[in-house]
């Protein structure tokens, strides 16, 4: 055989074999990494919305793109909705599940879904205190935040330290991508 | 060609030519990586991994590979075996897969599992080629556990999540950048401190 008919025959059996183990090993792995998506995701939507409730899946028509909002069913009475939301944050797309009032005058809760930012200051975005401060925030006339004191009014929160563009991504996208639900909902 | 007795082939990489310290190689995933123990252990057995798994076929195939398409040849090995880990990490500790980030995939590139293809396996029998493998993935392991460590707790405070410092410590630009800059650069120093005093 010559040279360089070896060659290809050599370089085609290696990534033939190592499509094969690939294809064999996703088979496996991909069902158990949707599954984990779908979990996260699912106990997002029950984190931010009231205890014990029922939920119903609706379709929302936003810039010719269909989303999913989920309605929280309480004795026959919607009593919140929860949706996710997104948008950029200081060098990572933000990703957050937001649950709120059924007129969306009232955030009930909020939860990081996924984020990228810097190791150490805009992750700090997840700490606990922080995400506590969202629950039953007014959404209007808007969300602000303030730096380095306790917030005073009740649709304000306190940005962290170190972390004010991750914060202020956080409130810009609550108050653009929240609304843009409300008006495809017509609330 | 090779004389000295096998078990030297492990012991080399954990300290006289450890890839990180002494040779320099990785320095990528080991700058990038290490904010926590947890991390750059994680980030170290998925390196040793596909250093093993691509030396033991590289090795093996050492005499089929034409040596025009070496380099050609190996990338595939390593990125297949790279794909496994990255998969495997997603399915079984997504959490860890997350915080890794797009650095599991970048094993393909790092030097040092090319380096040992190409300076060792190709030229080498499986049983040497595996005992180089794993010394120079626990030596790569070691250093990334060290330098982690040392970033974690003075960065957060805390080692593999547990609270170790008192409430409130952090030396913030340990888990940035600089302080991954700053971390290995006295690794190394202390490295070379010690061999240097050994030989005297």
């Amino acid at each position: 055989m010559n040279n360089t008919a070896k060659i290809i025959v050599v370089l085609t059996i290696i990534s033939i074999i190592s499509g094969g183990v690939l294809a064999v090993l996703d088979s496996f792995t991909r069902p158990r990494i949707e599954d984990y998506a779908e979990k996260v995701k699912n106990a997002a939507i029950y984190d931010v919305l009231p205890e014990s409730v029922k939920v119903e899946v609706i379709k929302v028509k936003i810039d010719d793109e269909e989303r999913e909002v989920y309605k929280a069913i309480k004795k026959n009475e919607v009593v919140a909705y929860a949706f996710q939301v997104s948008g950029s944050g200081f060098q990572s797309d933000l990703v957050l599940m937001v649950g709120v009032s059924p007129d969306f005058s009232e955030l009930n809760s909020l939860k990081i879904l996924s984020q990228m930012e810097t190791p150490g200051l805009g992750t700090r975005i997840e700490e606990e205190w922080f995400i506590e401060q969202f629950k039953g925030l007014k959404l209007k006339p808007s969300v602000t935040y303030i730096k380095n004191a306790k917030p005073s009014k009740d649709n304000e929160i306190q940005a962290i330290t170190g972390a004010t563009i991750s914060s202020a991504a956080i409130v810009d996208i609550l108050n653009t991508e929240i609304n843009k639900v409300r008006l495809a909902m017509n609330k | 060609m090779n004389k000295k007795p096998a078990i030297q082939e492990l012991v080399k990489g954990l300290w006289d030519e450890n890839p990180v310290l002494v040779q320099l190689l990785g320095l990528c995933p080991a700058l990038a990586v290490t904010v926590s123990a947890e991390n750059g252990l994680a980030m170290g057995l998925a390196a040793t991994f596909v250093l093993l798994c691509s030396s033991f076929l590289v090795s093996l195939f050492r005499k089929v590979i034409p040596s025009q398409v070496r380099i050609a040849a190996y990338i595939v090995i390593i990125a297949t075996f790279v794909t496994i880990a990255d998969r495997f990490l997603a399915a079984f500790v997504p959490d860890i897969s997350k915080s890794l980030g797009p650095f599991i995939p970048l094993i393909i590139v790092n030097c040092m599992i090319l380096g040992r293809q190409e300076a060792f396996a190709s030229k080498n029998g499986i049983g040497r080629s595996l005992l180089d493998a794993l010394g120079m993935g626990l030596g790569f392991t070691m250093t990334l556990l060290l330098l982690s460590s040392i970033r974690e707790i003075l960065g957060s405070g805390t080692w593999f999540g547990m609270q170790i410092m008192w409430k409130g410590f952090g030396w913030k630009v340990m888990v940035l950048p600089p302080g991954a800059f700053l971390a290995l650069g006295c690794l190394i120093a202390g490295a070379n401190w010690i061999n240097s005093r050994r030989k005297a």
